[in-house]
């Protein structure tokens, strides 16, 4: 079995109207075992970007931990927040240096850049960044997801209207894999606001 | 092969384990005690390679103490719980312990937590968790009985039905069991359930 799958995981995120949506699965498994149904995937990193990783759990764990670091660094240093596209290099460049013994995990950026312009960005355990204008999505069930948010996605959706999008996307793909699903975590963000919501989905 | 199960239950976190030491096909001891109390209020429950079990959770231990001897004070269970982490992380890339754990504690602010922690050091805070061949038979177990706020008498009952199901369904079934107990007043163990006593050490 590969290394990716040892977890098991499911990520997207959308671009709205001025807007953005992550949404990861919660399952937290071995293998076949599952050990928990509220694992956290995304990470906020400042209010106005979040990190989805999905892969191998304590790889992304470890991830998260450096690069909060370094954003905290940066933040002391430039007394700003981190621009996605910035963050998404750093990100890049983390995951290169380790390219002969890299982190099992495959990351997902979205952030409002700084007129409000959503961004959202993936990339490969390498880091290659895969830059995209509507959606981006990672984990075991990403196939499926592809082939849902590429039916269900449409441009310059309003916030709610992108909230029912992102979630039946995922809660549709993550049923059809074994490795993730147990309900869905999904954030929306607008300029003024960051709304955090639980799916219920089949729980199994 | 080495079962290890653990609960939180109202104001106390319970943790069981088997107590034999196995070497392919010959038991060396059925009394060996894999539950170590980490400080006054924590408990670290470990399964795995024999050798790294005993060097790892020694090696934590004495790290904690040093930290209550530096600062003063002792650390939270969840400080514990990302130090041992963090230690299983850092070795991983180089020379992994391959030991599993349920780290259980009791803080004052927080009360009662429990800890898995994977070999390869995926952290997860959970309300019941269990390694080994074991966990197939407790956790499908736990998942039906168990409910939040459960008094000692109940989550006794909970353990007992775990050993018993462990005895009786599972080929390789190590014959008894240690069961420790953290509450307000700190960690001790609670009792064994043993079926096969070792004969005792004639004095010298």
């Amino acid at each position: 079995m590969s290394i990716f799958e040892y977890n098991g995981s499911a990520l997207v995120a959308m671009v709205g109207k001025n807007c953005f949506a992550i949404g990861s699965d919660r399952r937290l498994g071995v293998q076949l075992q599952t050990i928990a149904t509220d694992f956290q995937r995304i990470s906020k990193i400042h209010d106005r970007l979040f990190l989805g990783l999905s892969g191998l759990a304590t790889d992304a764990q470890t991830l998260y931990q450096k690069l909060v670091f370094r954003h905290k660094l940066y933040q002391l240093r430039e007394e700003r927040d981190m621009k996605p596209e910035t963050f998404a290099s750093l990100v890049s460049a983390l995951l290169y240096e380790k390219r002969f013994g890299p982190f099992f995990c495959q990351p997902v950026i979205a952030g409002l850049g700084d007129d409000d312009k959503p961004f959202i960005c993936t990339m490969d355990s390498i880091g290659a960044k895969e830059l995209a204008k509507d959606f981006v999505v990672a984990g075991t069930a990403s196939e499926s997801l592809y082939g849902a948010c590429e039916s269900m996605f449409k441009e310059n959706m309003e916030p709610e209207e992108l909230f029912e999008t992102v979630s039946q996307a995922l809660l549709s793909s993550v049923d059809r894999d074994c490795l993730s699903g147990w309900g869905g975590h999904v954030y929306v963000v607008t300029p003024t606001e960051v709304k955090e919501r639980i799916l219920k989905g089949r729980m199994d | 092969m080495e079962c290890v199960f653990g609960l939180v239950g109202n104001g106390f976190a319970i943790v069981a384990a088997d107590t034999s030491a196995v070497h392919s096909i010959l038991v060396h001891k059925s009394n060996e005690d894999k539950i170590m109390v980490l400080d006054s209020h924590k408990l670290v429950a470990a399964s795995g390679e024999s050798g790294d079990r005993v060097q790892f959770t020694e090696y934590i231990q004495k790290n904690v103490a040093l930290y209550q001897f530096r600062n003063g004070i002792p650390l939270t269970t969840a400080a514990a719980a990302n130090f041992t982490r963090g230690e299983l992380a850092t070795a991983l890339r180089k020379n992994p312990y391959f030991v599993n754990i349920l780290l259980a504690g009791y803080d004052k602010e927080t009360g009662p937590s429990l800890y898995y922690i994977d070999y390869i050091a995926t952290l997860h805070k959970v309300d019941k968790g269990a390694f080994g061949y074991g966990s197939y038979f407790c956790l499908s177990l736990m998942d039906r009985h168990y409910h939040s706020g459960m008094t000692v008498d109940e989550a006794i009952e909970l353990v007992d039905k775990c050993i018993m199901e462990i005895r009786s369904r599972l080929v390789v079934a190590p014959p008894n069991f240690v069961i420790k107990i953290v509450d307000k007043d700190g960690a001790r163990e609670y009792a064994w359930r043993e079926s096969v006593k070792d004969t005792a050490v004639p004095a010298a």
